[in-house]
């Protein structure tokens, strides 16, 4: 499993209710289904992803996170997760308050883009950074939103959000004890657990 | 006239007829003293009776879903592209079930059946139906089969709801439901189409408060006109627009009014004389009542989450982006009801410009999902 979402299963108590933005294939669902008991429901707007979540029996809705989560009730699910999908929704702040509402708590994932790499192929090349990790050009990319740990935390402060648990890990390595040093800086990928 | 039946067919079939002597109460008050169903086949059941699906029709739907009568048959089943070896709905895993409804006119009893307290045709005495209604004789044929429980209940449009309200009436006879195109209930507009197409047919001469048949006449103008107003509706600007276009029969205009000009005026006068000549024109206002009379919510103070909080199935629910007259909002209200009511549920969004009759195409992405959705299901 993607070093993120291994410990994203952590953080999730067994039998909760959760709600996944932007699920993907549903790999952290069926993992959660599977070994936890949780009811889960991922929303997804890629075709097929979509299929893949019904083909392996998991609860999928076609739903645009950029168009909100007013369907949901408030407080109808203990855990509101969202991976990767940050940088790529229209107004995260929104979606963070829409998260909160819907969730008792809510774990968020992101590339960290004040990681060293990023600095470095900004200062050096002085263009927008491309990389395996991200590799899109700036004019064709689905990341719009691209944000550091410190920005992050800037709006959970702004938004008055009490950040329960914060974590920084590459790709690959789950535990970087030098990335959780300086997160900002060598972390790769944030991974944050929020409440109100 | 296929020159031999392809392998995916599920090939040749014969419909069957099931007698019920056990009245049936319907839900205006009146009982059906008896009835037929006449219905097909498909697949094998497993012994232990798990693997059957039932497929509820559409307004103009009826038992013959698959597979050809005869080697002399024209066009296959209404759903064959989906029902088959190795298709969504696949025969080597399902015992597949498909029946013409009560009211139908394609050999259950309806308004072409004798009335036993009159012995005479019911006509447009013929009780007026409530989907609730088909679904418990739908249930009495489950019984009959042997079949406990269904795997699934899968429907599109009005068979739709009848896949929902089989998951509200019976929550312990099916493990899920597929609901494809959908509504929770119509809309005022919904209703208002459907009144058009009634009062075509109600007010034609030829209709004679619906005892056409003694005398020896169809309100063939009402009932065309009926399904032109209804076809207008099942396809998009869009669809209606690549096919036809502002397209002209005739070379120049004819400054008249009886000639047929446009193209799409000559598509909706074949559909409706088409139809004309195979439909009954009672069964069309009855089902169009039904239609309207739709609203499982009623019962639970208007809150469709509370009815569908009785169902114990999953659901697959599934909606074409051109849809205008079950819009995908419409499936969206389904689906908000259940995520309300914690039920399992999926929905697809399905990208498609042929309106509501997307939901009888062999959409890619659409039976792609459908399939995924009823391969995973366990027996």
């Amino acid at each position: 499993m993607r070093a993120d979402l291994d410990i994203i299963q952590e953080w999730i108590p067994h039998g909760s209710r959760v709600l996944d933005l932007g699920c993907g294939s549903g790999e952290l669902l069926e993992y959660l289904q599977q070994h936890k008991a949780v009811q889960g429901y991922g929303l997804e707007i890629d075709p097929d992803n979509i299929a893949e979540c019904v083909g392996k029996g998991l609860n999928v809705i076609e739903q645009n996170l950029d168009l909100g989560l007013a369907n949901f009730a408030t407080n109808s699910f203990d855990v509101v997760v969202m991976t990767q999908a940050l940088q790529a929704v229209h107004y995260p702040d929104k979606i963070l308050e829409e998260m909160l509402r819907v969730g008792r708590e809510c774990i968020i994932t992101f590339p960290n883009f004040g990681h060293w790499r990023c600095r470095w192929y900004l200062s050096t090349k002085g263009r927008m950074p491309v990389s395996e990790f991200l590799p899109y050009t700036w004019y064709n990319t689905p990341n719009i939103h691209f944000c550091t740990f410190r920005d992050f935390e800037a709006l959970c402060h702004r938004s008055q959000l009490k950040i329960i648990e914060r974590l920084a890990v590459d790709r690959r390595h789950r535990d970087g004890k030098l990335a959780n040093l300086w997160p900002n800086l060598l972390g790769e990928i944030g991974i944050y657990r929020v409440t109100r | 006239m296929p020159s031999e039946l392809p392998a995916d067919s599920v090939g040749l079939v014969s419909p069957q007829t099931a007698h019920f002597d056990q009245p049936l109460m319907l839900a205006c008050g009146r009982e059906l003293p008896a009835y037929d169903l006449v219905y097909e086949t498909y697949g094998q059941l497993n012994s232990a009776r798990s693997n059957a699906v039932l497929i509820c029709h559409a307004l103009s739907g009826h038992h013959h879903a698959a597979g050809y009568h005869s080697l002399d048959e024209r066009k296959p089943g209404w759903w064959d592209s989906a029902i088959g070896p190795g298709k969504p709905i696949d025969t080597n895993k399902f015992f597949v079930v498909c029946l013409n409804n009560i009211g139908g006119c394609n050999g259950s009893t309806g308004p072409t059946s004798i009335n036993p307290a009159t012995g005479k045709l019911y006509g447009g005495d013929f009780p007026v139906l409530n989907v609730i209604d088909w679904v418990h004789s739908q249930a009495r044929l489950a019984d009959l089969l042997g079949i406990d429980v269904w795997a699934a209940v899968i429907g599109g449009s009005l068979g739709g709801m009848q896949a929902m309200q089989w998951s509200i009436t019976y929550p312990e006879r099916l493990q899920h439901a597929v609901v494809i195109a959908s509504a929770p209930k119509l809309s005022a507009q919904n209703i208002a189409f459907n009144e058009v197409a009634r009062q075509a047919i109600l007010s034609d001469p030829d209709y004679h408060g619906g005892q056409f048949y003694s005398h020896d006449t169809i309100p063939k103008r009402g009932l065309m006109l009926a399904r032109m107003v209804g076809h207008i509706t099942y396809l998009s600007d869009a669809a209606m627009g690549s096919k036809f276009g502002r397209e002209l029969k005739t070379d120049k205009l004819n400054y008249d009014f009886h000639s047929v000009e446009f193209q799409v005026e000559s598509y909706l006068r074949y559909q409706g004389e088409e139809f004309s000549g195979r439909f009954d024109a009672n069964t069309y206002v009855l089902m169009t009542k039904a239609l309207d009379y739709y609203d499982p919510a009623a019962a639970y103070e208007d809150n469709l989450s509370q009815a569908l909080a009785q169902a114990k199935a999953d659901f697959l629910v599934v909606s074409f982006t051109t849809d205008w007259r079950f819009s995908p909002a419409r499936s969206r209200e389904i689906v908000d009801a259940l995520l309300d009511a914690k039920k399992n549920v999926s929905y697809l969004e399905v990208d498609a410009p042929q309106g509501h009759d997307a939901f009888l195409m062999p959409i890619p992405r659409y039976f792609t999902a459908l399939r995924g959705y009823l391969n995973r299901i366990e027996l």
